[in-house]
Protein backbone atom coordinates (compact mmCIF):
# COMPACT_ATOMS: atom_id res chain seq x y z
CA UNK A 1 0.00 0.00 0.00
CA UNK A 2 1.38 3.64 -0.94
CA UNK A 3 2.80 6.12 1.75
CA UNK A 4 0.21 8.41 -0.34
CA UNK A 5 -3.28 6.92 -0.06
CA UNK A 6 -2.09 6.21 4.17
CA UNK A 7 -1.17 9.45 4.74
CA UNK A 8 -4.37 10.33 3.57
CA UNK A 9 -6.80 7.94 5.72
CA UNK A 10 -4.46 9.61 8.44
CA UNK A 11 -5.76 12.72 8.02
CA UNK A 12 -8.70 13.75 6.11
CA UNK A 13 -9.83 17.54 6.10
CA UNK A 14 -13.38 17.74 5.20
CA UNK A 15 -15.02 20.62 3.65
CA UNK A 16 -19.06 21.29 4.44
CA UNK A 17 -21.50 22.26 1.91
CA UNK A 18 -24.96 22.01 2.13
CA UNK A 19 -26.80 21.97 -0.42
CA UNK A 20 -30.44 23.26 -1.15
CA UNK A 21 -33.31 21.70 0.72
CA UNK A 22 -32.44 20.51 4.03
CA UNK A 23 -33.69 20.76 7.62
CA UNK A 24 -29.91 21.03 8.92
CA UNK A 25 -30.24 18.71 10.93
CA UNK A 26 -27.44 16.27 9.44
CA UNK A 27 -25.22 19.11 9.75
CA UNK A 28 -26.13 19.31 13.67
CA UNK A 29 -25.19 15.30 13.70
CA UNK A 30 -21.68 15.99 11.50
CA UNK A 31 -20.52 19.22 14.13
CA UNK A 32 -21.04 16.79 16.89
CA UNK A 33 -18.55 14.66 15.78
CA UNK A 34 -16.07 17.18 16.84
CA UNK A 35 -17.24 17.63 20.06
CA UNK A 36 -15.87 15.98 23.04
CA UNK A 37 -18.18 13.00 23.24
CA UNK A 38 -17.18 12.00 19.58
CA UNK A 39 -13.78 14.01 18.67
CA UNK A 40 -12.91 12.86 15.29
CA UNK A 41 -10.02 15.20 16.00
CA UNK A 42 -8.42 11.97 17.35
CA UNK A 43 -7.79 10.46 13.68
CA UNK A 44 -6.65 13.83 12.43
CA UNK A 45 -10.19 14.54 10.67
CA UNK A 46 -10.71 18.02 11.11
CA UNK A 47 -13.43 21.11 9.62
CA UNK A 48 -11.66 23.07 6.73
CA UNK A 49 -12.44 26.32 5.41
CA UNK A 50 -11.45 26.36 1.78
CA UNK A 51 -12.05 23.27 -0.88
CA UNK A 52 -8.93 23.79 -2.16
CA UNK A 53 -7.46 22.41 1.44
CA UNK A 54 -10.10 19.50 1.22
CA UNK A 55 -9.59 15.76 1.23
CA UNK A 56 -13.17 14.88 1.81
CA UNK A 57 -16.22 17.21 0.19
CA UNK A 58 -19.39 16.26 2.50
CA UNK A 59 -22.80 16.53 1.06
CA UNK A 60 -26.34 16.92 2.99
CA UNK A 61 -29.26 18.01 1.74
CA UNK A 62 -31.32 17.61 -0.97
CA UNK A 63 -30.33 19.03 -4.51
CA UNK A 64 -31.87 21.67 -5.38
CA UNK A 65 -31.91 23.18 -9.07
CA UNK A 66 -29.69 26.90 -8.09
CA UNK A 67 -27.30 24.49 -5.73
CA UNK A 68 -26.38 21.71 -8.53
CA UNK A 69 -23.97 23.69 -10.84
CA UNK A 70 -22.36 25.06 -7.70
CA UNK A 71 -22.25 21.18 -6.12
CA UNK A 72 -20.30 20.40 -9.51
CA UNK A 73 -18.02 23.41 -9.62
CA UNK A 74 -16.93 22.56 -5.70
CA UNK A 75 -16.60 18.94 -6.63
CA UNK A 76 -14.38 20.12 -9.94
CA UNK A 77 -12.22 22.68 -7.39
CA UNK A 78 -11.24 20.01 -5.23
CA UNK A 79 -7.65 18.66 -5.65
CA UNK A 80 -7.32 14.80 -6.05
CA UNK A 81 -7.37 12.63 -4.56
CA UNK A 82 -10.27 13.49 -2.66
CA UNK A 83 -13.65 11.43 -1.73
CA UNK A 84 -17.33 12.18 -2.14
CA UNK A 85 -19.16 11.24 1.18
CA UNK A 86 -23.09 11.45 1.11
CA UNK A 87 -25.23 12.12 4.44
CA UNK A 88 -28.72 11.76 4.98
CA UNK A 89 -31.54 10.71 3.00
CA UNK A 90 -32.12 13.60 1.26
CA UNK A 91 -28.60 13.58 0.32
CA UNK A 92 -28.84 10.01 -1.10
CA UNK A 93 -32.22 9.73 -2.88
CA UNK A 94 -33.60 13.10 -2.09
CA UNK A 95 -36.02 11.93 1.06
CA UNK A 96 -39.36 13.65 1.46
CA UNK A 97 -38.55 16.19 -1.18
CA UNK A 98 -38.24 13.54 -4.16
CA UNK A 99 -41.15 14.83 -5.56
CA UNK A 100 -40.79 18.62 -5.80
CA UNK A 101 -40.49 20.61 -8.50
CA UNK A 102 -37.24 21.97 -7.18
CA UNK A 103 -34.49 18.80 -7.06
CA UNK A 104 -33.89 17.41 -10.49
CA UNK A 105 -32.19 14.54 -9.65
CA UNK A 106 -30.69 12.89 -6.75
CA UNK A 107 -26.85 14.11 -6.05
CA UNK A 108 -25.04 10.39 -7.14
CA UNK A 109 -26.52 11.15 -11.04
CA UNK A 110 -24.27 14.76 -10.68
CA UNK A 111 -21.05 14.09 -9.18
CA UNK A 112 -19.27 10.30 -8.41
CA UNK A 113 -20.09 9.30 -4.36
CA UNK A 114 -18.12 7.36 -2.58
CA UNK A 115 -19.75 7.09 0.63
CA UNK A 116 -23.71 6.97 1.35
CA UNK A 117 -24.82 7.15 5.18
CA UNK A 118 -28.47 6.93 5.45
CA UNK A 119 -30.37 8.27 7.76
CA UNK A 120 -32.63 11.24 9.02
CA UNK A 121 -30.64 12.35 10.12
CA UNK A 122 -28.46 9.35 10.72
CA UNK A 123 -26.53 9.07 14.26
CA UNK A 124 -22.95 10.26 14.68
CA UNK A 125 -21.94 6.76 15.57
CA UNK A 126 -23.21 5.40 11.43
CA UNK A 127 -21.25 8.49 10.88
CA UNK A 128 -18.27 7.20 11.98
CA UNK A 129 -19.11 3.77 11.33
CA UNK A 130 -19.45 4.91 7.59
CA UNK A 131 -15.42 6.43 7.93
CA UNK A 132 -14.36 3.57 9.10
CA UNK A 133 -15.62 1.48 5.47
CA UNK A 134 -14.29 3.94 3.36
CA UNK A 135 -10.83 4.30 5.13
CA UNK A 136 -10.70 0.55 4.56
CA UNK A 137 -11.64 0.68 1.53
CA UNK A 138 -9.14 3.07 0.45
CA UNK A 139 -6.54 1.23 1.95
CA UNK A 140 -7.93 -1.55 0.21
CA UNK A 141 -8.06 -3.87 3.55
CA UNK B 1 31.25 25.27 2.99
CA UNK B 2 29.73 22.13 3.75
CA UNK B 3 29.21 23.18 7.54
CA UNK B 4 27.39 25.98 6.16
CA UNK B 5 25.12 23.89 4.17
CA UNK B 6 24.50 21.24 6.56
CA UNK B 7 23.48 24.81 9.41
CA UNK B 8 21.17 25.63 7.55
CA UNK B 9 19.71 22.38 5.78
CA UNK B 10 20.12 19.83 8.88
CA UNK B 11 20.90 20.96 12.19
CA UNK B 12 20.10 24.23 13.50
CA UNK B 13 18.57 24.71 9.99
CA UNK B 14 15.44 23.11 8.00
CA UNK B 15 15.54 19.71 9.23
CA UNK B 16 15.65 20.35 12.43
CA UNK B 17 13.50 23.31 13.15
CA UNK B 18 10.86 21.93 11.33
CA UNK B 19 10.87 18.93 13.59
CA UNK B 20 10.84 20.98 16.09
CA UNK B 21 7.70 23.25 14.74
CA UNK B 22 5.90 20.42 14.01
CA UNK B 23 6.21 18.83 17.26
CA UNK B 24 5.27 22.27 18.60
CA UNK B 25 2.30 22.49 16.14
CA UNK B 26 1.22 19.08 17.98
CA UNK B 27 1.67 20.55 21.22
CA UNK B 28 -0.57 23.30 20.56
CA UNK B 29 -3.25 20.98 18.77
CA UNK B 30 -2.89 18.80 21.87
CA UNK B 31 -3.32 21.51 24.65
CA UNK B 32 -6.19 23.25 22.81
CA UNK B 33 -7.97 19.94 22.49
CA UNK B 34 -7.62 18.99 26.44
CA UNK B 35 -8.86 22.83 27.39
CA UNK B 36 -11.77 21.66 25.02
CA UNK B 37 -12.20 18.46 26.98
CA UNK B 38 -11.51 16.81 24.09
CA UNK B 39 -8.24 13.97 23.46
CA UNK B 40 -6.57 14.99 20.70
CA UNK B 41 -4.30 13.80 17.63
CA UNK B 42 -1.32 11.70 18.12
CA UNK B 43 2.20 13.47 18.35
CA UNK B 44 2.91 12.63 14.49
CA UNK B 45 -0.16 14.26 13.28
CA UNK B 46 1.53 16.82 11.61
CA UNK B 47 3.87 15.06 10.09
CA UNK B 48 0.96 12.97 8.25
CA UNK B 49 -0.54 16.43 7.68
CA UNK B 50 2.21 17.04 5.59
CA UNK B 51 3.16 13.96 4.20
CA UNK B 52 -0.41 13.76 2.48
CA UNK B 53 -0.48 17.53 1.31
CA UNK B 54 3.08 16.74 -0.44
CA UNK B 55 0.67 13.73 -2.30
CA UNK B 56 -1.79 15.95 -3.54
CA UNK B 57 -2.79 17.80 -6.69
CA UNK B 58 -1.81 21.27 -6.92
CA UNK B 59 -4.21 23.83 -8.29
CA UNK B 60 -2.66 27.45 -9.79
CA UNK B 61 -5.87 29.37 -10.31
CA UNK B 62 -6.43 30.89 -13.52
CA UNK B 63 -4.70 34.14 -14.08
CA UNK B 64 -2.94 33.73 -11.05
CA UNK B 65 0.69 35.30 -11.92
CA UNK B 66 4.18 33.15 -10.98
CA UNK B 67 4.42 34.92 -7.64
CA UNK B 68 1.59 32.75 -6.86
CA UNK B 69 3.81 29.80 -6.26
CA UNK B 70 7.39 31.32 -5.57
CA UNK B 71 6.17 33.47 -2.83
CA UNK B 72 5.51 30.23 0.40
CA UNK B 73 8.89 29.02 -0.83
CA UNK B 74 10.25 32.96 0.33
CA UNK B 75 8.80 32.81 3.27
CA UNK B 76 10.36 29.25 4.10
CA UNK B 77 13.83 30.35 2.68
CA UNK B 78 13.76 33.37 5.13
CA UNK B 79 12.42 31.43 8.25
CA UNK B 80 14.75 28.58 7.75
CA UNK B 81 17.57 31.36 7.82
CA UNK B 82 16.18 32.56 11.20
CA UNK B 83 16.17 29.52 12.03
CA UNK B 84 19.61 28.85 11.80
CA UNK B 85 20.77 31.97 12.97
CA UNK B 86 19.42 31.64 16.42
CA UNK B 87 20.83 28.09 16.64
CA UNK B 88 24.13 28.52 15.71
CA UNK B 89 23.95 31.58 18.32
CA UNK B 90 22.73 29.51 20.99
CA UNK B 91 24.94 26.62 20.53
CA UNK B 92 28.29 28.91 20.18
CA UNK B 93 27.31 32.68 21.21
CA UNK B 94 31.07 34.03 20.13
CA UNK B 95 30.16 32.81 16.55
CA UNK B 96 27.66 35.52 15.43
CA UNK B 97 28.34 38.30 13.34
CA UNK B 98 28.05 42.22 14.01
CA UNK B 99 24.24 43.34 13.32
CA UNK B 100 22.69 39.88 13.45
CA UNK B 101 19.70 40.96 15.23
CA UNK B 102 18.58 43.33 12.90
CA UNK B 103 19.35 41.12 9.75
CA UNK B 104 16.77 38.51 12.38
CA UNK B 105 14.53 41.53 12.55
CA UNK B 106 14.09 41.87 8.58
CA UNK B 107 14.05 38.07 7.71
CA UNK B 108 10.99 37.56 10.29
CA UNK B 109 9.08 40.19 8.21
CA UNK B 110 9.18 38.56 5.03
CA UNK B 111 6.78 35.59 5.75
CA UNK B 112 4.36 37.85 6.19
CA UNK B 113 5.19 39.43 2.83
CA UNK B 114 5.17 36.30 1.40
CA UNK B 115 1.87 35.54 2.57
CA UNK B 116 0.80 38.88 1.12
CA UNK B 117 1.95 38.69 -2.36
CA UNK B 118 0.96 35.20 -2.68
CA UNK B 119 -2.59 35.64 -1.64
CA UNK B 120 -2.63 38.69 -3.78
CA UNK B 121 -1.44 36.98 -6.90
CA UNK B 122 -4.13 34.19 -6.37
CA UNK B 123 -6.66 35.85 -8.31
CA UNK B 124 -9.37 35.24 -5.84
CA UNK B 125 -11.47 38.10 -3.57
CA UNK B 126 -11.47 36.84 -0.20
CA UNK B 127 -7.80 36.26 -0.42
CA UNK B 128 -7.18 39.53 -1.30
CA UNK B 129 -9.27 40.96 1.23
CA UNK B 130 -7.14 38.43 3.77
CA UNK B 131 -3.79 39.69 2.45
CA UNK B 132 -5.39 43.49 3.11
CA UNK B 133 -5.73 42.76 6.73
CA UNK B 134 -2.60 40.77 7.12
CA UNK B 135 -1.20 44.24 5.74
CA UNK B 136 -2.18 46.05 8.00
CA UNK B 137 -2.04 44.26 10.90
CA UNK B 138 2.06 44.01 9.80
CA UNK B 139 1.80 47.61 10.06
CA UNK B 140 0.54 47.33 13.34
CA UNK B 141 2.52 45.17 15.21
CA UNK B 142 6.37 46.06 14.02
CA UNK B 143 6.14 49.25 15.90
CA UNK B 144 5.27 47.96 19.36
CA UNK B 145 7.90 44.61 18.39
CA UNK B 146 11.33 46.82 17.55
CA UNK B 147 10.58 49.26 20.44
CA UNK B 148 10.77 46.06 23.04
CA UNK B 149 13.32 45.22 20.78
CA UNK B 150 15.46 48.39 21.08
CA UNK B 151 14.75 47.71 25.37
CA UNK B 152 16.79 45.02 25.15
CA UNK B 153 19.52 46.83 23.09
CA UNK B 154 19.85 49.55 25.77
CA UNK B 155 20.18 47.24 28.43
CA UNK B 156 22.98 45.17 26.82
CA UNK B 157 24.97 48.73 26.18
CA UNK B 158 23.82 49.31 22.77
CA UNK B 159 25.14 45.91 21.21
CA UNK B 160 22.85 44.34 18.23
CA UNK B 161 24.85 41.27 18.10
CA UNK B 162 22.96 38.32 19.62
CA UNK B 163 26.10 36.57 20.93
CA UNK B 164 26.89 39.60 22.94
CA UNK B 165 23.48 40.36 24.03
CA UNK B 166 23.76 36.53 25.50
CA UNK B 167 27.39 37.23 26.99
CA UNK B 168 25.45 40.33 28.61
CA UNK B 169 22.88 38.48 29.89
CA UNK B 170 25.38 35.79 31.26
CA UNK B 171 27.33 38.01 32.94
CA UNK B 172 24.53 40.52 34.51
CA UNK B 173 21.50 38.59 35.09
CA UNK B 174 18.68 38.36 32.22
CA UNK B 175 16.74 41.61 30.90
CA UNK B 176 13.90 40.24 32.20
CA UNK B 177 14.75 40.88 35.87
CA UNK B 178 14.08 44.54 35.42
CA UNK B 179 10.35 46.53 35.33
CA UNK B 180 11.60 47.55 31.61
CA UNK B 181 12.42 44.31 31.04
CA UNK B 182 9.34 42.99 31.88
CA UNK B 183 6.99 44.94 30.38
CA UNK B 184 9.26 44.81 27.06
CA UNK B 185 8.24 40.78 27.41
CA UNK B 186 4.64 41.37 27.69
CA UNK B 187 4.83 43.45 24.97
CA UNK B 188 6.99 41.18 22.52
CA UNK B 189 4.51 38.25 23.74
CA UNK B 190 1.81 39.92 22.77
CA UNK B 191 3.43 41.24 19.38
CA UNK B 192 4.69 37.27 18.56
CA UNK B 193 0.68 35.95 18.91
CA UNK B 194 0.28 38.40 15.75
CA UNK B 195 3.54 37.51 14.64
CA UNK B 196 2.43 33.88 14.37
CA UNK B 197 -1.05 34.46 13.42
CA UNK B 198 -2.58 33.11 16.52
CA UNK B 199 -6.13 33.08 17.83
CA UNK B 200 -6.86 36.91 18.75
CA UNK B 201 -5.06 38.43 15.64
CA UNK B 202 -5.73 35.69 13.07
CA UNK B 203 -8.44 38.12 10.92
CA UNK B 204 -6.28 37.11 8.28
CA UNK B 205 -7.07 33.93 7.68
CA UNK B 206 -10.56 33.63 9.68
CA UNK B 207 -12.11 30.62 8.79
CA UNK B 208 -15.17 31.44 9.64
CA UNK B 209 -15.53 34.35 7.60
CA UNK B 210 -13.21 34.79 4.88
CA UNK B 211 -12.69 30.51 4.27
CA UNK B 212 -8.77 30.59 5.07
CA UNK B 213 -8.35 34.31 3.46
CA UNK B 214 -5.00 34.48 2.46
CA UNK B 215 -4.02 30.49 2.07
CA UNK B 216 -7.77 30.36 0.36
CA UNK B 217 -6.32 29.22 -3.41
CA UNK B 218 -3.40 27.23 -2.21
CA UNK B 219 -3.35 23.51 -2.35
CA UNK B 220 -0.63 20.77 -2.23
CA UNK B 221 2.84 21.39 -2.33
CA UNK B 222 2.44 25.04 -1.78
CA UNK B 223 0.08 24.62 1.23
CA UNK B 224 2.47 22.56 2.57
CA UNK B 225 5.34 25.02 2.25
CA UNK B 226 2.93 27.71 4.26
CA UNK B 227 2.28 24.98 6.99
CA UNK B 228 6.15 24.16 7.05
CA UNK B 229 6.58 28.51 7.39
CA UNK B 230 4.04 28.80 10.33
CA UNK B 231 5.74 25.69 12.08
CA UNK B 232 9.33 26.91 11.74
CA UNK B 233 8.26 30.08 12.76
CA UNK B 234 5.93 29.12 16.20
CA UNK B 235 9.82 27.35 16.75
CA UNK B 236 12.00 30.40 16.54
CA UNK B 237 9.70 33.32 17.49
CA UNK B 238 10.01 31.69 20.97
CA UNK B 239 13.74 30.91 20.93
CA UNK B 240 14.10 34.48 19.70
CA UNK B 241 12.12 36.17 22.58
CA UNK B 242 14.52 33.54 25.20
CA UNK B 243 17.58 34.46 23.60
CA UNK B 244 16.49 38.59 24.24
CA UNK B 245 14.96 38.69 27.30
CA UNK B 246 15.71 35.26 29.37
CA UNK B 247 19.01 34.37 28.19
CA UNK B 248 20.99 33.70 31.26
CA UNK B 249 20.85 29.98 31.59
CA UNK B 250 20.63 28.28 27.94
CA UNK B 251 22.11 24.38 28.71
CA UNK B 252 19.88 21.89 26.67
CA UNK B 253 16.82 21.27 29.31
CA UNK B 254 16.42 24.75 30.63
CA UNK B 255 16.23 26.12 27.17
CA UNK B 256 13.50 23.38 26.48
CA UNK B 257 11.61 24.03 29.41
CA UNK B 258 11.65 27.19 29.00
CA UNK B 259 10.38 27.59 25.89
CA UNK B 260 7.83 24.64 26.53
CA UNK B 261 6.62 27.36 29.15
CA UNK B 262 6.40 30.12 26.70
CA UNK B 263 4.66 28.02 24.16
CA UNK B 264 1.76 26.57 26.15
CA UNK B 265 1.32 30.41 27.48
CA UNK B 266 0.71 31.59 23.74
CA UNK B 267 -1.22 28.72 23.55
CA UNK B 268 -3.60 29.73 26.21
CA UNK B 269 -3.63 33.17 25.39
CA UNK B 270 -4.96 31.76 22.04
CA UNK B 271 -7.52 29.65 23.35
CA UNK B 272 -9.13 32.21 25.98
CA UNK B 273 -9.52 34.86 23.62
CA UNK B 274 -11.93 35.42 20.77
CA UNK B 275 -10.90 37.01 17.48
CA UNK B 276 -10.61 40.71 17.42
CA UNK B 277 -11.98 42.71 14.26
CA UNK B 278 -8.81 44.21 11.96
CA UNK B 279 -9.91 48.22 13.27
CA UNK B 280 -9.47 46.82 17.00
CA UNK B 281 -6.16 45.09 16.47
CA UNK B 282 -4.92 48.28 14.85
CA UNK B 283 -6.37 50.18 17.84
CA UNK B 284 -4.85 47.61 20.27
CA UNK B 285 -1.31 47.52 18.96
CA UNK B 286 -1.19 51.63 18.20
CA UNK B 287 -2.87 52.16 21.19
CA UNK B 288 -1.83 50.89 24.63
CA UNK B 289 0.74 48.48 23.11
CA UNK B 290 2.92 51.41 21.60
CA UNK B 291 2.54 52.94 25.00
CA UNK B 292 3.59 50.09 27.25
CA UNK B 293 6.38 49.77 24.83
CA UNK B 294 7.66 53.52 25.09
CA UNK B 295 7.37 53.57 28.84
CA UNK B 296 9.21 50.70 29.02
CA UNK B 297 12.21 52.21 26.77
CA UNK B 298 11.96 55.38 28.91
CA UNK B 299 12.38 52.82 31.94
CA UNK B 300 14.73 50.96 30.25
CA UNK B 301 16.88 54.77 29.80
CA UNK B 302 16.77 55.43 33.31
CA UNK B 303 18.35 52.26 34.38
CA UNK B 304 15.49 50.15 35.85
Amino acid sequence: MNLKLKALTKSLWVFHLCIGGSCNNCDIEILDLLTPRYDVERFGIMLIGSIRHADVLLITGSLSRKAAPRAKRLYEQMPKPGVVVAVGSCALGRGIFKDSYNTPCPLDELIPVDLYIPGCPPKPEAIIAGIVKLIKKVRGV
Amino acid sequence: MIKIFFNYLIFPGFLFSACVGLIAGWIDRKVTARIQWRVGPPWYQNFVDIVKLLGKETIVPAGAKITFLLSPVLGLLSTILVATILGVTVRLPLESFAGDLIVVLYLLIIPAIAIIIGASSSHNPLASVGASREMKLVLGYELPFILSIIVVIIKSAGSIQIGSILNHQINFGSNLASFSGILAFLVAIICMQAKLGFVPFDMSEAEQEIMAGVFIEYSGLPLAIFKLTKAILLYTMPLLLIILFWGRDLTPLVLIAKYTALLVTIILIKNTNPRLRIDQALRFFWGPITALAIIAVILALLGL
